[in-house]
């Protein structure tokens, strides 16, 4: 069996008191698309954002592409850097720039090819998001849905191997939502990506997973196929795929503890 | 990434091998530039080609953009697989002269 691409070993995050994330462990194997799922303050952004490099854990160990991302050396994580792609919640451009000039900035920063090139990849990537001849308007014009899809273009521009995304359909109309979803699963096919989704929405759980990985209260509770996911066993993931309210509660120990500030969470 | 050159009756055929990316793509528009610029006619081989990038797709928009310029002939043959889905994906399929063999295109021209 192919080695995975990412490999989380024993993560543990934590903040003041509280534990976030607890003893995570998951794989993520080359071409397929990982959805990470879960409530809010469940972890998973948490998690996203320590695959990214961005947060250091307590303890624990997270592989990239055979880089460790908690202990490489800038220029291994500057390398490594250019085959991933991120895609945030809201877009996250630069309000300064034109969404041409914002989807740009990567090949720019990272790459000598010829600018005539940089402007057809950047229209190439706006037609693909379907937003071809908006390449001059400014980020305060666009919609909601056209910032994320302008976020995305940008990720791409450079054709990553591992492209992650923040809530793809969080805030999307239902069509245009369902859009985000052929994309994706157009990327991993087309220009076989990895790509790594974060989100609670089950509709799109449900399209884009090759696998899913629950996260409740920082704690992986179920990690499998969308048809082992569905059968779980777990009443947690039961929950929230029937969109129940989460009635699981600590035992009387941990809530005595969290009651006195004593650690926990 | 491997590309070779050969003459097929009124062509130069480009032939791609493996991968064309960010690392290759340029050299391989400058290669086939020279060649239209010349005033030949292409045909750019897929056969082989296993992966494509958008690097790659937009060099060879701007080489079938010297190639209209320069009132050449310019033409895909075999894209297939990984290639082929990027055509569609990129729309690009709808801009190329795409042709199944190198033959066909040398007979309908």
């Amino acid at each position: 069996m192919a080695k995975p691409i990412i490999t989380v070993e024993n993560l543990f995050a934590q903040y003041g008191d509280t534990l976030v994330l607890k003893d995570v462990n998951l794989t993520v194997n080359k071409g397929e698309i990982l959805v990470i799922m879960g409530g809010s303050g469940s972890g998973k952004s948490t998690l996203l954002n320590h695959m990214l490099g961005l947060k250091t854990p307590t303890s624990g160990t997270i592989m990239i592409d055979d880089v460790d991302v908690f202990t490489a050396k800038n220029r291994e994580l500057r390398n490594l850097r250019k085959k991933m792609g991120v895609a945030f919640q809201g877009g996250a451009l630069l309000s300064s720039l034109t969404v041409a000039n914002n989807v740009k900035l990567p090949l720019e920063q990272n790459t000598s090819l010829d600018k005539q090139t940089i402007d057809i990849m950047v229209r190439m990537k706006l037609e693909l998001m379907n937003m071809a001849g908006t390449g001059h308007l400014m980020p305060t014009e666009l919609s909601g849905g056209m910032l994320k899809r302008a976020g995305l273009a940008r990720a791409v521009v450079m054709d990553p191997k591992l492209l992650f995304f923040d809530e793809p359909s969080a805030g999307l109309d239902p069509t245009t939502a369902v859009e985000l979803d052929e994309l994706i699963l157009t990327l991993r096919d087309a220009m076989n990506m990895t790509i790594v989704v974060v989100t609670h929405e089950l509709e799109s759980v449900f399209k884009i997973a090759d696998r899913v990985v629950v996260l409740f209260a920082g704690e992986v509770v179920a990690n499998g196929s969308v048809d082992e996911i569905k059968n779980s066993p777990d009443e947690r993931v039961q929950n929230m795929i029937n969109r129940k309210p989460n009635t699981h509660r600590d035992d009387g120990e941990v809530y005595f503890n969290r009651l006195l500030d004593k650690g926990g969470n | 990434m491997n590309i070779e050159i050969e003459k097929y009756n009124n062509y130069q055929v480009v032939k791609l091998y493996g991968e064309v990316d960010l690392s290759n793509s340029r050299k391989i528009k400058l290669e086939i530039i020279k060649l239209i610029k010349s005033k030949n006619n292409i045909i750019v081989d897929f056969t082989d080609l296993q992966y494509i990038d958008s690097s790659g797709m937009a060099s060879l928009v701007e080489a079938f953009n010297e190639s209209k310029e320069n009132n050449t002939e310019f033409h895909i043959v075999d894209a297939n697989g990984s290639p082929l889905q990027v055509l569609q994906l990129t729309r690009l399929n709808t801009v190329f002269n795409l042709a199944d063999s190198i033959e066909t295109v040398s007979i309908n021209g």
